[in-house]
This record gives C-alpha cells, structure tokens and sequence, in this order.
C-alpha cells in the first residue's frame, strides 16, 4: 500500500491522488528553447532507480499539488511537501 | 539438434530411466563474442537462437542477471494475436503470428501454442465501426478477420453478460481465430535449447554492470563476471532499459512501470477463446489447469518493485464481473507483477543507438510476448546487417524528434496525465 503523506489531509491512500510524474525538471519557459531542449524536456526521462521526485494531485482532499520524493525501488516516501512550496533541485 | 525430443526419445527415457539431459549448456564467459546480448528474456534468446540459425553468427553470448525465464517472458498472460492495424505494426505482428504457428516445429520444443480465437468486445455502435476498420485493414493485409454481430458473439461466448442490466452492453465483436495463447516458459526454455544447440552461451548469473568503450564505440560489457568483450552489443532488457542504456551514458524516453497479472482457482473448462473487454483495458482466458487468468492497465507511476497495488485488483475484479457476472463467486488465487518499459506512444525501440555497435529491443510493454518470435527475428537481421530490418524501421529511438511517434493504442507512458 503506497500511503502519502499530505501536508494537509495526513496520511492517505495514494488511491486519492492523481499522479502527475517527475518533477524534478523544470520545463522550459513558453518562447524558449530549441526543439531539441523541448523534446527531452518532453519525451526523455531519466527514470532512476532509487529516489525520484515527482508530482502527485490530491484529487479527492485538498486538491493541492505536492511534491514527493520516493524511492522506486522500494516504494518508500521519504518527503511530501506543497508544490508551491518545493524547491527545484 | 543433439538429442531431439520425440516420441521415440520419450519412450526411449521411459523404459532406461536414464535422466534427461540439461537443455542448454550452463557456459563459462568467454573472453570475447562477435555479438553479446544483454538480458536472456523471451526476445534476447530469439535474437541469438536467429542470429544463429538465419546468419550464421554463433559465436554469441546471452548474459542474463538471474535465471532463465525470471523476467516478463515467464510473467505475462501469454496472449498471441496479429490484430493490429497501423502500416509497420500490422506487418510486424502477423510476422510474428506466422512463426509463433511453426515454432514448435522450428524449435523441437512444444510451446503449447493455442489457437482458440481472440475476440476484442465493442460496447456500442462507434466502437464496433471502430473494430470493422481494424478489421478491414486486417483484411486488406491478407490476415484474417471476422467482424460479429451482438447475437453472434452471444453464440461464440454464451457465458458473458447479454443481460439487460449489463452496464456495458455487448453490441459485437472483431474475432481473430488464429489469436490465442502460448505456453511462455517453453518459449524461453525452447529458445535457449535452440540457440545452445547452435553453440550460443547462455550465461546465467550474470549482471551487467557497465560497458567498455573506446570514444562513442561499444566495445564490451563489464559484468559481474567480468570483462566480455563484444564486437557488437544488444540491450534487451525489457524493463530496465533505462537503467542499462543509463551505464553507456544514454537517456531514453522510457519510463519503468509495473504490470500485474492475476489467476482465479481453477474450475471446469468453461472460457474457449481469449476475450478482451471494450469498457476498459481488461482481458481474461482460461490456463489448461483450469484457473482464469486476467490482465489490466499498468499501476500508473513509475516503479521498480514488482509489488502489485491492491486498487488494480480491485479494479480488475470489478471488470471482470461486469463482462462475466457468473465468476462472481470465484477466488482470486494469485497476483503477481512485472516491470515494463513504457514510452510516451506505447510502441517499443528496434535499431540503433547513438553509439557505433551498440543497439537497442526495449520500450516493450502489452505487446511484447506476441512479438517475441517477430523481435528475435528482426533485431537478428538488424544486429547482423548493421541496419534496421524493414519490419521495423517504424520503431526508430529518434522517432519523436521527427514527430513520428507511432500511437497505436494510446497506450503510453502518461496515462496519469490524462
Ligand atoms: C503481467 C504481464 C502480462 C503481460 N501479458 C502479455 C500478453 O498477454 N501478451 C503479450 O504479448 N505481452 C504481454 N506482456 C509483455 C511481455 O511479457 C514483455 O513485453 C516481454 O516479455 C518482454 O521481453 P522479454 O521476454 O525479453 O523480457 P524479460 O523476460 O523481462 O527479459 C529481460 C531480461 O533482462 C534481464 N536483465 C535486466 N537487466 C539486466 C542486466 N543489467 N544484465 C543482465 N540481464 C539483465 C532481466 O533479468 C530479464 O530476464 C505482459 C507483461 C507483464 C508484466
Ligand atoms: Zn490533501
């Protein structure tokens, strides 16, 4: 059972969130970017094995945006924070 | 082949109790091989057994991290059919279809192939012209197709629901007859038998763990039992392509995600055709011991765990009633899960890499059982040619960058951002 830890709501099923994939790159601003910086920003993903820091929605609570860090190996969450609040790393 | 199975050699090792002897060799590394295959699945032990058998190359090498049989090949629902319709796909998969019917034969192994029909529901007039399309280009291309009425899947398969309760009403169906199932261990086993007879290493146990490079040529792998140097390499390695591609310094568009699959307890011979639910992505067949055996969507994020989460079960039982009330009762016996390359179009990578002599079979989800025979095939001719066999030059690595992405089921990686 994967269990996420909102800021908000406490511990929750993960069933209540929405998944929104890995957060840890930033998307180029509107305007910018060579089609190549696009289609990796796009397309490739770096999919690790170990600690990955993605988005989930809590669809079915807040409905506010987090970022989570879990370890795809295992399943383990390590952090859940606020989107707005997570800074890029 | 060395001692080729037969009834003469059943009866022969019947009556002298002499043991049966190893199916394929378990080989030391050598130094060095013309062509190394990383990841000894259902697709690495085809490509090797037809680099052998069609090329001539033998002297190759299967490195698998674990044992024969212990990743997707021994793990999904065994489902075969070439009902697919894009231009490329089509082509592909009745390829495959075609040697999957002589496979035994070719391979002196039975791999149970089970031609009991393959029927795809449609629960309303759009999606049964939806399904009359898919099936007139079948046509078109020579395989064949038969587009049924309500009342004639009702005669085909009297035991799913034509109830007036039903929540997703049956309004026809697109029957391929020569879809079925196969036997997935014996296609791993009847490969590697194949493919040692030739003079391929199988060599189990051994992870690998980098590669040797001389500028932006492959030139080996290290392993967990050493240095093995490769004239040409092969990653196929199902879902860690990521990870393997990541050791030579490539990123792919590729996410791993996780499938499940699930068997009821057994009961009497009731299910006689693969059916597949047009609501939702859910199909169910009935195993020879008995038990129904039913598949769904992946899990929906990123994962390496191989530990299914209970909502799919959930989510899966629920389609299964609503197509076949009368299981209702039914236990589950089991669950267990895979992990697959997922890519942003659902459609696999077949050819070549940035780098000089390495190439890449990853990017394989649903479908990659019924491509086994077709994927060894081509990913042989293309390893051994230096160039993409012309089945597959649909599925190039650098396909989105041209805006080629191939959708043909809008199966990728991003269903959670739908
Ligand atoms: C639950 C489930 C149900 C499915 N149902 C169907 C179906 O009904 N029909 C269908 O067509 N397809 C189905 N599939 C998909 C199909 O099983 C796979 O796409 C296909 O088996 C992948 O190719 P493979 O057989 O070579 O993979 P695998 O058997 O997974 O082989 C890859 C091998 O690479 C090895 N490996 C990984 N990393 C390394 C390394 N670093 N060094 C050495 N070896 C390594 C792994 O140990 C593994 O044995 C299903 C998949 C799952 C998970
Ligand atoms: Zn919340």
């Amino acid at each position: 059972m994967l269990i996420i830890p909102c800021p908000h709501c406490g511990a929750r099923d993960y069933t209540e969130f929405r998944y929104g994939g890995d957060a840890s790159r930033p998307r180029p601003a509107h305007g910018t970017g060579t089609v190549n910086e696009w289609h990796d920003y796009v397309f490739v993903f770096d999919n690790p094995k170990g600690i990955h820091r993605e988005y989930w929605q809590h669809v079915q609570g807040c409905r506010q945006w987090l970022v989570v860090e879990r370890n795809t190996a295992t399943n383990e969450l390590s952090r859940a924070q606020l989107a707005r609040e997570a800074t890029r790393t | 082949m060395k001692h080729r199975y037969s009834a003469a050699a059943l009866a022969r090792h019947a009556l002298t109790g002499k043991p049966w002897p190893r199916a394929w060799r378990a080989a030391p590394p050598k130094t060095d091989y013309d062509v190394v295959i990383i990841g000894g699945g259902g697709h690495g032990l085809a490509t090797a057994y037809y680099l052998a058998a069609n090329h001539g190359i033998k002297r190759v090498a299967v490195l698998e991290r674990s044992y024969i049989g212990s990743g997707n090949v021994g793990r999904n629902t065994t489902i075969v059919r070439s009902n697919y319709m894009m231009p490329g796909n089509t082509e592909f998969f009745e390829h495959s279809m075609k040697l999957w019917e002589g496979l035994s034969h070719e391979l002196n192994f039975n791999v149970m192939l089970s031609q009991r029909g393959q029927c795809v529901l449609a629960h309303g007039p759009s999606q049964f012209d939806v399904l009359a399309r898919r099936g007139n280009i079948m046509r078109l291309n020579g395989i064949e197709a038969e587009l049924l009425e309500r009342n004639e899947v009702k005669a085909l398969l009297p035991y799913l629901d034509y109830s007036a309760e039903s929540r997703f009403p049956i309004y026809g169906g697109l029957l391929q007859r020569r879809a079925g199932t196969a036997r997935h261990d014996a296609v791993a086993w009847g490969y590697a038998r194949a493919a040692d007879d030739h003079g391929v290493d199988i060599i189990e146990n051994c992870e690998v763990i980098g590669f040797e490079r001389d500028q932006d040529r492959i030139t080996g792998v290290r392993t967990t039992r050493g240095t093995i140097g490769a004239g040409r390499t092969l990653i196929s390695v199902a879902g860690h392509s990521s990870q393997v591609a990541a050791m030579a310094g490539l990123r792919l568009p590729v996410e791993s995600h996780l499938l499940q699959a699930f068997v009821t307890e057994a009961i009497k011979p009731l299910v006689d055709h693969v059916i597949s639910f047009g609501a939702e992505l859910f199909y169910l067949s009935q195993s020879d011991k008995g038990g129904l055996v039913f598949g769904g969507h992946i899990d929906g994020f990123n994962t390496y765990t191989q530990r299914g989460q209970f909502h799919k079960v959930q989510n899966v039982a629920e389609c299964a009633v609503a197509v076949m009330p009368s299981i209702s009762r039914l236990r589950l016996l089991r669950h267990w899960a895979g992990i697959q390359d997922m890519t942003p179009d659902g459609s696999p990578f077949m050819g070549r890499t940035p780098l000089a002599n390495l190439w890449l079979n990853g990017g394989w989800c649903y479908q990659g059982f019924k491509a086994t025979p077709a994927a060894g095939w081509c990913m042989a001719h293309t390893v051994a040619h230096g160039e993409e066999h012309p089945l597959v030059r649909h599925l190039a690595l650098d396909r989105f960058r041209s805006g080629n992405g191939y959708d043909e089921y809008a199966h990728g990686n991003w269903t959670y951002k739908q």
